[in-house]
């Protein structure tokens, strides 16, 4: 038998393996919501009408099946199959390229494009740029809690048309008049990081290596493992910026200081190695867990 | 036109932005020009979007390989766009429920919550998980100690590892809580795998991390200094954009 | 053998992972915990404390990270519920407003009697404000410019919690939760380094090493990757004991089952790697 044959009778096989294992626990792959009713009063005693009442949905574990108020959620039990299939889609990719890959990759690029729009849209201009414009708009249209009578900040004027300004990069023609906006952003972005990266990363690391080489506790006795531990964490960011000095050349003394600096650094890389394949693993977990506790219920 | 006000704006806004850590008059506007910032922030997601739109068009339009896929994509777009921007199956604030428009557009149960909730967070979750094949694979192939250097990063990596799960304890639980003999204060169950990776972490990745933080310090502080002072005009791109 | 090796499938090694992460995961397996000096530091930040101290729980990861991050993220709410701590959730990562509300869920589910119906008084949920570092910089010097209302549009003047609050300097801890950019670098450059707001922080194995120089001057504890997590909880654990039978307070600690069978399989593949590699070496091919 062909390898490949092999890897992919072997995955038919789980696939089967877990559809079936559905199958025998039917009340997995099967959403269940409790029916919560609202009762809301108006908020403004001229409405036409004064209750206002809905029902929100809650999850349940599948366990509380068959008690008051809890039903079979349709909308939702396709949705796990339908998170379901897009797991197994994208895991699919694994075997080799293939359409199915490739048509829920299109969707996520599609649906990812779109929820940024929508959340930017109404967490940041509607809250932050409409509301602070035409605030009497906004309060009989989305935000009622807002004060009566508050008065339109015409200084937003300004990240408006930077933002129309902005947008214009879409257009065919004149999209240079973006620098603008793109200017305004690059020198926000450069005044904050000037002074935060001098403060936190390098005035602050530098404090945070001035540190005794000898240490000695309150009795006045020599910690000499303390004492150890110091002068390693020195001399391994000396040795490290020695190395990163390339404006004199690595020879004599500095030579032998800079490749302790590479050691360092190679012990740094392999310590960042090993917990990226933690997180790794760590999210792969994650997917499995769904894929064998939500979906299928082993 | 096209260079000098560019350059103008960002010197001014990073000037400004730098004094407020020095001038208390300049904190407020440097609040100002933060607030605006976040809007044109949010504004880059309205391009992002346009930008997809207008690229995927291009491509539907000049029937290229792979076009089909491009219409996926504008589909999925579209949907999530309309759901999300007219809040479909939203109910109203509690607070206000004659108000129809000011509830939470990912209300739990409403249409954008579902797209999210199904497709969004399965789709992106496993694309991630994919990593840990590949990281598994790269392990067997490319990860060989081919000198000194490479033989300490896996060597290192090794140890933290096993150290940061249980099989460090598994095999090295027998080393005892004993003195070393000739030393003080050190005992053998300090080579524990569990506690020799956390010597790692604090005592040599620690320094290795610091010095690579203060050089990328200095080297965001002089890119910035460029940037504002105008010796950097990169980003303006070239002259002859329309 | 070494030649089959040699020019082996990649999917075979992929199977091996898959099987390698499932097989603990399917049989539950967990494993002892001991909390390092750093995750303690983490608990003890969040539990010396005086009872309902003011915490702004930062979360920003998206559900790409969730399998690394969530189990974190549900502990420190789990602990700051313990303490009755008020609660202020936010996120500079659009994806991670449902991530908020999965700790919002954990709140009202697991400890009703402190926060059930008490949105606004113990806890309140900021939600997502676009502009990256810019939010920060703008909420540790006047919170309101930013958020002028919470995620249900109702004005922060109006909420008891955040009536008073002009910015999140006033507040007694930051605890960050983060998956990258922006996320613990950003809120150590912004808010804990220049204003001293005492700051703890969960981040994914791949930010670990970077916050590191940070630690204890900027950061008074961080908690890495997935063991992180793990240890965290056990520490919770140990300080109260009535979590013991509590399934959802373990989610890290199951992760480690997991978690130990691959980094043995991923090391077992490094050695075999080398192997090859050495004899390849001796035959002249390489």
């Amino acid at each position: 038998m062909k390898q490949s044959t092999l890897i992919w009778t072997l995955l038919m096989i789980f696939g089967g393996l877990g559809l079936l294992s559905v199958q025998i626990f039917r009340t997995q792959g099967a959403v269940y919501v409790r029916e919560v009713p609202v009762e809301a009063k108006a908020s403004q005693p001229e409405s036409p009408e004064q209750v206002y009442r809905w029902s929100k949905y809650q999850q349940v574990p599948a366990k509380e099946k068959g008690e008051p108020g809890v039903s079979f959620s349709l909308s939702r039990t396709i949705g796990l199959w339908v998170a379901a299939f897009c797991t197994l889609a994208i895991f699919s990719f694994l075997y080799g390229d293939n359409p199915l890959y490739k048509f829920t990759e299109s969707v996520f690029v599609g649906v990812s494009a779109g929820y940024a729009m929508v959340v930017a849209f109404w967490t940041e201009i509607v809250t932050n740029l409409f509301a602070k414009l035409l605030p009497g708009l906004a309060r009989i249209s989305f935000f009622p809690d807002m004060e009566e009578g508050t008065k339109a900040s015409l200084l937003y004027l300004i990240p408006l048309v930077l933002s129309v300004l902005l947008l214009w990069r879409l257009a065919p023609k004149g999209s240079w008049i973006a620098r603008w906006p793109l200017a305004f952003f690059i020198g926000a972005t450069a005044g904050i990081r000037l002074i935060s990266y001098l403060e936190a990363d390098f005035v602050g690391q530098i404090q945070n290596t001035i540190m005794p080489f000898i240490v000695f506790d309150s009795k006045g006795a020599f910690l000499w493992i303390e004492s150890l531990r110091n002068s390693i964490v020195i001399v391994g960011v000396l040795s490290c910026m020695v190395y990163f000095f390339f404006s004199i050349e690595h020879e004599g003394i500095i030579k032998y200081i800079s490749r302790l600096g590479v050691w360092f650094l190679m012990v740094t890389f392999g310590a960042s190695f090993a917990y990226t394949v933690m997180g790794r693993i760590a999210l792969l977990s994650g997917r499995l867990n769904f894929l064998f506790n939500d979906w299928l219920g082993i | 036109m096209k260079r000098t006000i560019p350059l103008f704006i960002s010197a001014v806004t990073g000037f400004v932005l730098i004094c407020t850590a020095f001038i208390p008059k300049f904190v407020d506007w440097g609040n100002d020009a933060m607030a605006w910032f976040n809007i044109l922030a949010a504004f880059a997601f309205i391009l992002g979007g346009g930008n997809l739109l207008k690229m995927q068009l291009q491509k539907i339009s000049a029937q290229q390989a792979g076009w089909g896929y491009s219409a996926v994509t504008l589909i999925a777009f579209f949907i999530t766009l309309i759901v999300g921007l007219l809040k479909v199956g939203v109910h109203p604030n509690i607070n206000f429920p004659e108000y129809a428009w000011s509830g939470d557009y990912l209300e739990e149960g409403s249409a954008f919550w579902w797209l999210f909730e199904y497709i969004f967070y399965p789709l992106s979750a496993t694309m991630f998980a994919l990593l840990a094949f590949y990281i598994s694979s790269a392990a067997f192939r490319a990860f060989r100690a081919k000198n000194t250097e490479a033989t300490i990063l896996l060597l290192i990596a090794v140890i933290v590892l096993l150290g940061r799960t249980y099989a460090g304890v598994w095999l090295t639980s027998w080393l005892p809580n004993e003195p070393i003999l000739g030393t003080s204060g050190i005992t053998y169950s300090d080579f524990h795998l569990s506690h020799l990776s956390e010597i790692i972490m604090d005592d040599f990745t620690t320094p290795g991390m610091r010095a690579i933080t203060i050089g990328i310090a200095l080297g965001v502080a002089s890119t910035s200094l460029k940037v504002l002072l105008g010796v950097d005009r990169s980003y303006l791109g070239s002259d002859q954009e329309a | 053998m070494l030649d089959i090796l040699q020019n082996l499938d990649r999917r075979w090694i992929f199977l091996m992972m898959f099987i390698a992460v499932s097989v603990p995961l399917i049989m539950g397996t967990t494993f002892p915990e001991e909390p390092s000096d750093q995750v303690m530091a983490v608990f003890h930040a969040v539990d010396d404390l005086p009872d309902g101290s003011n915490v702004v729980v930062a979360l920003d990861y998206d559900p790409a990270s969730e399998g690394e991050l969530q189990p974190m993220a549900s502990a420190f709410t789990r602990h700051c519920a313990l303490k009755k701590h008020n609660l202020y959730f936010m996120t500079l990562w659009p994806q991670g407003i449902p991530m908020i509300q999965r700790s919002i869920d954990l709140l009202e589910s697991e400890y009703p009697d402190t926060y059930k119906g008490k949105y606004g008084t113990k806890y309140v949920n900021l939600g997502f404000r676009a502009g990256n570092e810019g939010v920060i910089k703008l909420v540790v010097e006047d919170l309101k410019k930013s958020y002028s209302s919470d995620i249900n549009g109702t004005d922060l003047e109006n909420i008891p919690l955040t009536k008073n609050l002009k910015n999140i300097q006033q507040v007694d801890l930051l605890a960050n939760v983060s998956a990258g950019y922006p996320g613990s670098k950003e809120w150590v450059l912004y808010g804990s380094a220049p204003f001293d707001i005492p700051t703890v922080v969960g981040c994914t194995g791949v930010q670990a090493p970077i916050m590191l120089p940070y630690i204890p001057q900027q950061l008074d504890g961080m908690l890495a990757a997935i063991k992180g997590a793990a240890e965290y909880e056990q520490a919770i654990i140990n300080g109260y004991p009535e979590l013991k039978d509590n399934p959802n307070a373990k989610e890290g600690l199951k992760r480690m089952g997991p978690q130990l069978v691959a980094h043995v399989l991923l090391i077992s593949l490094i050695v075999l790697g080398n192997v090859i590699y050495f004899w390849e070496r001796k035959q002249g091919m390489a």
